[in-house]
């Protein structure tokens, strides 16, 4: 293990690469965001497609392999239209800016341990600093101008009524987000990002029930309520079903981007997808362990070292976009004050709440000597036994009426009623049925 | 300080690049001048009613606000929760991150009991 | 456009922190917007996300039904009859159908009333089929509308086998129905059926409980019975609310009469979307079972399915109103005759119009997103509105 542990960089290893490395590493960093975007995209029709019985693209390229960039040479080829109402600036200006702070956010994500680039030992990391995080975070709040503008300058009616919701809703989420990340920095006593995957390598040990292993690195397990947060958090802070909302088709239209079209509008979709891919990857960075191998892969001695990491890395950044797409295949979408409540009330306390009891909890194993083990099973076990005894034993809510069936009927003469000197016959099968006798039967009331 | 300057150095790269996009755009796009309405906002395929831009409830801004409270104490609780492990530190900076959070929820708890969370 | 709404609205959320004057937005939504099925339009006043007032602007489909009837000869009226409702076209051939026969005197072959049933409940269930698909993609989730339609075709297919048409089946004629049905075609019904009501439950499971579709939906556009009552709401949507009305019981044309124990009227009593969404759900189950009871009578129904009609027809003197429950509601058809090949006067009630008059009074007050899950839970084709 002992070279594995030479090639997870730290904060020292950065700023020390020769210029065309940065290079080839910007350019690298481009290319992998555009892949990764193109791939999504299609990624995301295939999958809801197999969700919903059909096949999803299929025409473009092998298999439909092209489809998404066909798509974005497509929208290169369509008139840009400028509203007669817009504020021309502002409308220009909004699509960059939401599509750059997503580029950007990517710089300080680490996709693999230190590697050889042509001789120059190097992380595979564009850059990393003291409050690495904190620039993912940063952008994502930048995002949100593109977007509020957006709405605000096309001098529209829907795209204003998109833009004030997605800026309420991203400012709200935007807390839920920070505030569950803290956790993490509690525990790996670091801002930077490859600090933080390193601090996932290995759990404590734990012992429990006399039986001594090494308890799980990766802080979706030892965090699970700051993981839960920040995942839902995200798909609001994306924009992402069942948290669309400022962009709700049956209600909206097309939300902030109804005005605009083509590299316009492709910025947008861009933006939204990179998005996706980078709180994917920063949810594997803090969560997931990072480029490290997962569990059965990591007992493969070689699975941390040289380019294989990146492998791993881009299968969780995978499993993260095939969640959003599960998400948007299944879920109708939440109203809006509904979603803002959730926010509010649930995940903000639930976060500033989640944070208190970690921070005690390393007070009492650092100064009172109790050791993750103990604390988890003399705190966490009866906790967890009494919530769940709490949901199981509360009363259930009184069945709902909308359930129940077999209403009594209402009286017959409060409903719109025929022509008052109708004679309606019975259904002629009844007639059969009642008399042989009546051989000609008339039919309506004539006159 | 380079960390940072390489980060610039993607976000030139990346207007670069966009400014590239849109100038291939703009060669590569039509322009009809949009005769016939087509410079139009969008409402429904009718005439739009009245302009987009109207003054809106005063709820919208509460948020901002709650936003700037919350935000504030996310700051701060970033640098506490990064050092809080180093030696030296327990449950003095315990209690009072404690107080301050705990201050932090009484105001959510005050906004929440003014009925100001309501989206309506 | 001038500006017509200006009105100044104070918020009543937060105490004290309204006295800041806002104005209101005025909105159209439709007649080209996603969530208004074609070009239903509605013009709303907006204070932030609350509509303050709604007005359905309906007529853009506007076709003359009723005066192109009475241009027609009765037989021709039947391919016209099957237009203004699209989703329900069987039904409504069989309108005019019954009245021309009632008013003729005339007695339809005992096969062709059960074959008539048996495609009228299909039709039912194929009308069902796409507002359930159609209204959680309203709410946004966009899955449910492709199991939908999967059952949709599986019904389609043996619809289309019999009739020729897809949408408009012109199945129906004076005196019967055009032809018998093919051979085997029974069999194939049955299978059908079958498939359907096996498949059912992916719908379900995948909607009906959802969490968010429940918050979406429970106790949001609330319907009272004396509003059905006021406004003549018909069909699922008044069923929803508890005024259990349906023709086919109270009032049983075709062989309804004879289907009473296989016929379960559903109602709920909330009268909320989700009550109403889950009146058309367990409606399709409903009609299933009716479409097996019509097969099961069919195997020993023999005869003819149409009688032969004179080259010119024409009703006697008089005037009848034949109604049907169809799929949205009531549908029916006043003919007034003087004796000549086409009628004098035709008035058409259906079911669509008078459900949603209501939204003036359901829409004020309510969210947005509220609008689009009322709108959507009203279950409408604006063919049928705008006639």
């Amino acid at each position: 293990m002992s070279n594995l542990a030479a090639e997870s960089p730290t904060l020292a290893d950065f700023g020390t690469d020769v210029w065309w490395i940065i290079v080839i590493k910007v350019v690298g960093i481009f290319a992998l965001l555009v892949a990764l975007t193109l791939f999504a995209i299609l990624f995301e029709r295939k999958v809801v497609g197999r969700m919903q019985q059909r096949i999803g693209p299929n025409r473009v390229g092998p298999r439909g392999g092209l489809q998404s960039l066909a798509d974005g040479l497509k929208l290169a080829f369509k008139e840009d239209i400028m509203p007669a109402l817009a504020d021309k600036p502002i409308y220009f200006l909004a699509p960059v800016i939401a599509a750059v702070p997503a580029f950007l956010a990517f710089s300080v994500i680490p996709i693999g341990p230190i590697v050889s680039i042509f001789g120059e030992r190097t992380p595979l990391q564009l850059t990393d600093l003291p409050v690495g995080v904190l620039i993912v975070l940063a952008c994502s709040a930048m995002g949100v101008y593109g977007i509020v503008l957006a709405g605000w300058a096309s001098g529209s009616t829907y795209p204003l009524l998109g833009s004030l919701r997605s800026a309420a809703q991203m400012i709200s989420y935007e807390i839920a987000m920070g505030l569950s990340i803290v956790a993490v920095f509690l525990y790996a006593g670091t801002m930077s990002t490859s600090g933080i995957v390193e601090a996932q390598e290995s759990g404590s040990e734990v012992s429990a029930f006399g039986l001594n292993f090494d308890g799980p690195g990766w802080y979706a397990v030892v965090l699970p309520v700051s993981f839960i947060i920040y995942c839902i958090a995200v798909v609001g802070e994306t924009n992402r079903a069942p948290f669309d909302l400022p962009e709700a088709e049956s209600e909206l239209v097309g939300g902030f981007h109804t005005e605009y079209s083509s590299l316009k509008f492709a910025l947008f979709y861009l933006a939204e997808y990179i998005n996706m891919v980078t709180v994917s990857a920063l949810a594997a960075t803090l969560f997931l362990g990072g480029w490290r191998a997962p569990w059965p892969i990591s007992i493969w001695d070689g699975a941390n070292s040289g380019w294989w990491p990146v492998l791993w890395f881009i299968g969780k950044v995978i499993l993260g976009l095939f969640v959003f797409t599960w998400l948007r295949a299944t879920l109708p979408r939440m109203r809006y004050d509904q979603f803002m409540r959730f926010g509010w009330k649930v995940l903000v306390p639930v976060a500033l709440l989640w944070i208190l009891v970690v921070a005690t909890m390393r007070v009492l194993s650092r100064e009172y000597d109790f050791n993750a083990g103990d604390i988890a099973l003399y705190v966490g076990i009866p906790v967890l036994v009494l919530v769940m005894a709490v949901v199981w034993l509360w009363p259930d809510k009184a069945p709902d009426p909308t359930v129940k069936e077999g209403v009594p009927p209402t009286t017959r003469g409060a409903f719109p009623t025929p022509p008052l000197d109708l004679v309606v016959p019975p259904s002629p099968p009844l007639i059969k049925r009642d008399a042989v006798a009546a051989g000609k039967r008339g039919g309506g009331k004539r006159a | 300080m380079s960390g940072y300057l390489t980060v610039g150095a993607l976000l030139v790269v990346g207007i670069a690049l966009i400014a590239g996009a849109g100038a291939l755009n703009s060669m590569l796009s039509p322009s009809r001048g949009g005769g016939g309405g087509g410079l139009t906002t969008y409402e429904s395929g009718v005439d739009p009613v009245g302009e987009g831009w109207a003054q809106s409830q005063i709820r919208y801004y509460v948020y901002a606000f709650l936003y700037v409270v919350l935000a504030v104490e996310a700051v701060f609780l970033f640098p506490w929760a990064t050092i809080f492990g180093d030696p030296g530190f327990g449950t003095t900076a315990l209690v009072e991150m404690g107080v301050f959070v705990g201050l932090l929820a009484l105001v959510l708890l005050y906004v929440w009991r003014k009925r100001v969370l309501i989206w309506t | 456009m001038v500006r017509e709404e200006v009105t100044v609205g104070v918020g009543d959320a937060a105490a004290g922190l309204h006295e800041f004057p806002t104005t209101d937005m005025t909105l159209n939504i439709g007649p080209q917007h996603p969530s208004t099925h074609g070009v239903l339009r509605l013009r709303i006043v907006l204070d932030g996300e609350r509509v303050v007032s709604a007005e359905p602007i309906v007529g853009y489909m506007h076709r003359g039904a009723e005066k192109l009837f009475e241009v027609r000869d009765y037989r021709q009226i039947i391919v016209l009859a099957n237009r203004h409702d699209w989703l329900s076209a069987f039904s409504n051939e069989l309108g005019v159908a019954l009245a021309v026969e009632r008013m003729l005197g005339m007695e339809v072959p005992e096969r062709a009333t059960w074959l008539r049933t048996l495609l009228a409940e299909l039709n039912r269930i194929l009308n069902h089929l796409m507002f359930l698909g159609s209204y959680p993609l309203e709410i946004g989730a966009i899955t449910p509308v492709f199991y939908a339609f999967r059952e949709r075709e599986t019904i389609q297919a043996v619809m289309e086998e019999a009739a020729g048409g897809r949408m408009h089946f012109m199945f129906n004629r004076v005196g019967g129905i055009k032809e018998e049905v093919p051979a085997g075609w029974t069999g194939r019904v049955r299978q059908a059926v079958a498939d359907v009501r096996s498949r059912m439950p992916d719908l379900d499971g995948l909607i009906r409980d959802n969490e968010i579709f429940l918050a979406r939906t429970r106790g949001i556009g609330v319907l009272t019975p004396e509003q059905v009552d006021a406004f003549g709401i018909s069909g699922p949507v008044a069923r929803a609310s508890g005024v259990d009305f349906d023709l086919r019981r109270d009032e049983p044309y075709l062989a309804y009469g004879e289907l009473q124990e296989s016929l379960r009227v559903v109602t709920r009593t909330v009268g909320d979307c989700h009550s109403r969404f889950e009146c058309l759900l367990d409606q399709v189950y409903a009609s299933l079972d009716l479409a097996d009871a019509c097969l099961d009578r069919l195997a020993s129904v023999t005869g003819p399915v149409n009688v032969r009609l004179p080259k010119t027809l024409k009703a006697p003197e008089g005037h009848t109103y034949a109604w049907t429950e169809n799929p949205l509601g009531l549908n029916g058809y006043f003919i007034v005759s003087r004796g000549e090949k086409t009628p004098w006067r035709c008035k058409l009630r259906s079911a669509s119009f008078n459900n949603i008059q209501v939204l003036t009074e359901l829409l004020p007050g309510t969210l947005l997103p509220d609008l689009v899950a009322i709108l959507g839970s009203m279950f409408f084709v604006v063919g049928d509105i705008d006639k």
